[in-house]
């Protein structure tokens, strides 16, 4: 078997779900400079509401993709409705506020979406059920199992879809300008606050699907599962440059190669002394080493795309 | 004549500061009328209390017979008015045909938008050229050109122009007093704000002095251009 290139695989499919979560902060922060810390809480309400939703249909008889699809379906207006209401009540009221008002309303938001998950859905592990085939394809020694494929083809989809809309149409080009001079962008006859919401519903839809994408993958969730990838997607909108759409989609995709292939060779490296267990602190040792070197990011210097 | 904009007692507080102390002003259709003033005076705060960007701490402000006080900043060009604010405002990572399309965001004709894009590649032929280019990379005057432009494309009934020659070298200075001038020989009705109260008045047909806040001058242009007063303190003479 090629580890590597195994390795390589499993990162991207990680990464892919790192950067449709770093992509709803990176929009955030784009537009009202916000670091919105209950994001991973929405992904987190998003895996649980679809994990709700796919047990309830396999007791009906329910099962394989179509049920995804079905508890995506659920998941979205879910998340989009959470996102927006975060916006209205913990953000809007504070977008004069010194910066670190909303940073901790965010902290605050986090907290509590947590405890209600946790009333909701309990405390324990959740585990899903097996719905899903474990049809598995071979690529020149590797193997690359159906939930993979799907999980890198949506995950392009939605990324491609996302491009789009804020490159080629009338939307995405008000929400640029909203991010590079929301009074300005006023004057043109932008409702900045309208555009502000439709952020937090474009982030919050993404974190929906991959909220469903991470349960149908890792195939366990609980209320705080939102937390450690929350910090990770952060890391990869860091790492990319946050602020920056291509930025993100970049640094998901290379925090989970680097995470995967520290994994895999930890290991023999260290002769077995620190094992594949320590892959997270890959991404926080990134994370420093991006904020000491090169603190704009890989994509993020002046001048790039900014949403 | 009809006033198109009207201003009375109007008043801009920041906090304790008054920046604005209470000024009438009228602009009528199709006037280009300016307001100069030393820096600091409270020609920018007037603008913006105009725009909706600030909110008057006092005093009325009507358009075409209607009160824009409390209006959201985002209604103004859909009443007609477009701000060109000081310092420009382009979107520097924005092309140059993206700002002008902004320009033209409330609008729905798809056809006169395009008409509109090709008339201000006429009026400005260095943002014919580089209207791929992104808006930060041009020039001070290119990107007061491209401001001037992007508002246009909204169709306004009367433009605000705050400092447009501010930071830039004479020709170019010229260059967009010209084209001021060419849009209110057109029709526009335009409140020219200024530092440069020479070229400013040149332009104009009436004119304000506005000092410490207050409106201390008006008259045409010509009698302003003549008025010992404002000679000494204006045109350094
Ligand atoms: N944001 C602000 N906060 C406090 N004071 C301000 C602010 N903006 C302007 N001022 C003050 O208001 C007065 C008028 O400023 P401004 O309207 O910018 O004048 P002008 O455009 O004529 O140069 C000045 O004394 C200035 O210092
Ligand atoms: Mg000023």
């Amino acid at each position: 078997m090629d580890i590597f290139l195994q390795q390589v695989i499993n990162g991207l499919v990680q990464g892919s779900i790192y950067a449709l979560v770093a992509l709803g902060y990176t929009m955030v922060y784009g537009i009202i400079e916000l670091v919105n810390f209950a994001h991973g809480e929405v992904v987190m309400v998003g895996a649980l509401v679809s994990l709700s939703v796919i047990e309830r249909l396999v007791s009906r008889g329910y099962t394989g993709w179509p049920l995804i699809v079905i508890s995506v379906l659920v998941a979205i207006p879910t998340c989009i409705a959470l996102g927006l209401g975060i916006e209205r009540v913990a953000y809007r009221p504070l977008r004069r506020a010194p910066r670190l008002a909303p940073l901790i309303s965010a902290i605050g938001v986090s907290i509590a979406l947590q405890q209600i998950a946790a009333l909701i859905w309990g405390r324990n592990y959740l585990h899903y059920p097996d719905i899903l085939p474990k049809t598995q394809y071979l690529i020149g020694g590797a193997v690359i199992s159906q939930v993979q494929v799907v999980i890198l083809l949506s995950a392009a989809v939605l990324m491609a879809a996302l491009w789009v809309l804020v490159q080629r149409t009338r939307l995405g080009r008000a929400m640029r300008a909203t991010a590079q001079n929301p009074a300005v962008a006023g004057l043109m006859g932008v409702d900045v606050n309208r555009i502000i919401a439709t952020t937090f519903v474009v982030g919050s839809a993404l974190a929906a699907v991959a909220g469903t994408l991470i349960g149908a993958y890792y195939q366990v969730g609980n209320h705080t599962m939102g937390f450690l990838l929350g910090l990770k997607a952060f890391t990869a909108a860091v790492l990319g440059g946050i602020g920056s759409l291509g930025g993100a989609m970049a640094g998901g995709l290379l925090l989970g190669v680097i995470e995967n292939l520290g994994a895999g060779y930890m290991g023999k490296l260290t002769d077995g002394a620190v094992g594949s267990n320590y892959s997270d602190v890959f991404a926080f040792l990134m994370l420093v080493l991006v904020l000491i070197f090169r603190p704009s990011g890989l994509l993020g210097e002046r001048g790039v795309e900014k949403v | 004549m009809s006033a198109l904009l009207e201003v009375s007692g109007l008043e801009v507080h920041y906090g304790g500061i008054q920046a604005v102390k209470g000024i009438d002003l009228r602009v009528n259709q199709g006037e280009l009328v300016t307001l100069i003033g030393a820096n600091g005076a409270g020609k920018t705060s007037t603008l913006k209390a105009l725009a909706g960007l600030l909110r008057p701490a006092a005093g009325q402000i009507r358009f075409a017979g209607q009160s824009l006080v409390g209006m959201p900043v985002h209604q103004l060009i859909r009443n007609g008015l477009a701000l060109v604010p000081e310092g420009r405002g382009v979107f520097p990572r924005l092309t140059v045909a993206e700002n002008l399309m902004m320009g033209a965001y409330v609008r729905r004709d798809a056809d006169g938008i395009i008409a509109d894009l090709e008339r201000m590649y006429g009026l400005f032929e260095r943002l014919h050229e580089r209207r791929e280019q992104k808006a930060g990379t041009l020039s001070g005057g290119e990107q007061q050109m491209l401001a001037i432009g992007r508002a246009l494309m909204g169709r306004p009934r009367m433009l605000l122009l705050d400092e447009p020659s501010m930071g830039l070298a004479p020709l170019m200075v010229q260059k967009i007093i010209g084209v001021i001038r060419q849009v209110a020989n057109e029709g526009m009705t335009v409140l020219l704000v200024e530092q440069n109260a020479r070229l400013a008045l040149q332009a104009a047909e009436r004119a304000y002095v506005m000092e410490g806040g207050r409106i201390s001058f008006e008259d045409t242009a010509q009698a302003c251009l003549n008025d010992p007063r404002v000679r000494a303190a204006y045109l350094g003479e």
